[in-house]
């Protein structure tokens, strides 16, 4: 049992990770895309691994159902479409690398050596002690996110249908 | 089960991920696409911290103010793209270098 959930683990792991070098490296946009798709379900799939059982559902919803669908409508309607394989181009790659090497190289050694304190509480269900935890402490972080939404969505709309209503 | 390093690592690599796309992409959507995946490692580092170092929910709490946060920036950012590219026809980041429209 202990076996098969690190192979479980591990498969996730190397998913989120190896579908993130695709979004970042591959020629064609929707295939990025695509692998964005892979990388939010391996996270909500860690996210099921650390405990986390109300965030992986909503991992999936938000950014799978939500977000990505998004991105995708966003490549399909600032390109023209005659075929899938709409193509990207990247610049400063090299100059890009240099100081993301030593970022990586640093915060790693940074993980290796620090001492972490490990307190491990047994996992459960955690969808009822959040929705307390937001009606409660952070109440007026929850509502101002309420507002943020609304004015994402109303500025959203204005933003994408200006252009259109003026020529009309 | 499994340490805070191996959660620690793989965020860590979601996030040097999502920079690079961010500096070397030149399509706006995939440079909105590495801010999701930067904005995807913090939440996972969130959630493994609250689970190995707190004990408690405050870092899950956290991590749905970034999925509230990444979904209305997403909306907002691909408007602007789109207004972007009845502009200009393209949406390269390095032709948008100008304030007026």
């Amino acid at each position: 049992m202990e076996t098969l959930s690190h192979i479980v683990f591990w498969f996730f792991a190397v998913l989120t990770v190896g579908s993130a070098v695709v979004v970042v490296f591959h020629r064609r946009i929707i295939y990025s895309a695509f692998a964005l798709l892979f990388t939010f379900f391996g996270v909500a799939a860690l996210y099921v691994f650390l405990a986390a059982d109300f965030l992986a559902a909503s991992q999936v919803l938000i950014y799978v159902g939500g977000i990505l669908t998004l991105i995708i409508f966003g490549v399909f309607l600032t390109a023209k479409i005659t075929t899938l394989d709409i193509p990207q181009q990247t610049h400063q790659r090299y100059v890009a690398l240099i100081p993301l090497v030593f970022l990586g190289a640093g915060l790693f050694v940074l993980f290796l050596t620090t001492p972490w304190t490990h307190s491990q509480p047994p996992g459960g269900p955690t969808t009822a002690a959040l929705g307390r935890l937001l009606l409660t402490r952070y109440l007026v972080p929850f509502e101002l996110a309420s507002i943020l939404l609304l004015a994402a969505l109303v500025g959203a709309m204005r933003l994408a249908r200006y252009y259109r209503s003026r020529e009309d | 089960m499994h340490s805070l390093t191996v959660y620690l690592c793989i965020s860590l690599a979601l996030f040097v991920l999502g920079l690079l796309a961010m500096m070397t992409r030149k399509n706006a959507i995939s440079v909105l696409m590495g801010i999701e995946l930067i904005l995807n490692s913090a939440g996972l580092n969130f959630v493994a911290f609250s689970r190995f170092a707190t004990g408690n929910l405050d870092g899950q709490g956290a991590a749905v103010f970034v999925i509230i946060v990444a979904a209305a920036e997403a909306a907002v950012a691909l408007a602007v793209f789109l207004n972007l590219y009845r502009l200009k026809a393209t949406t390269e980041v390095d032709k948008a270098s100008e304030l007026r429209g």
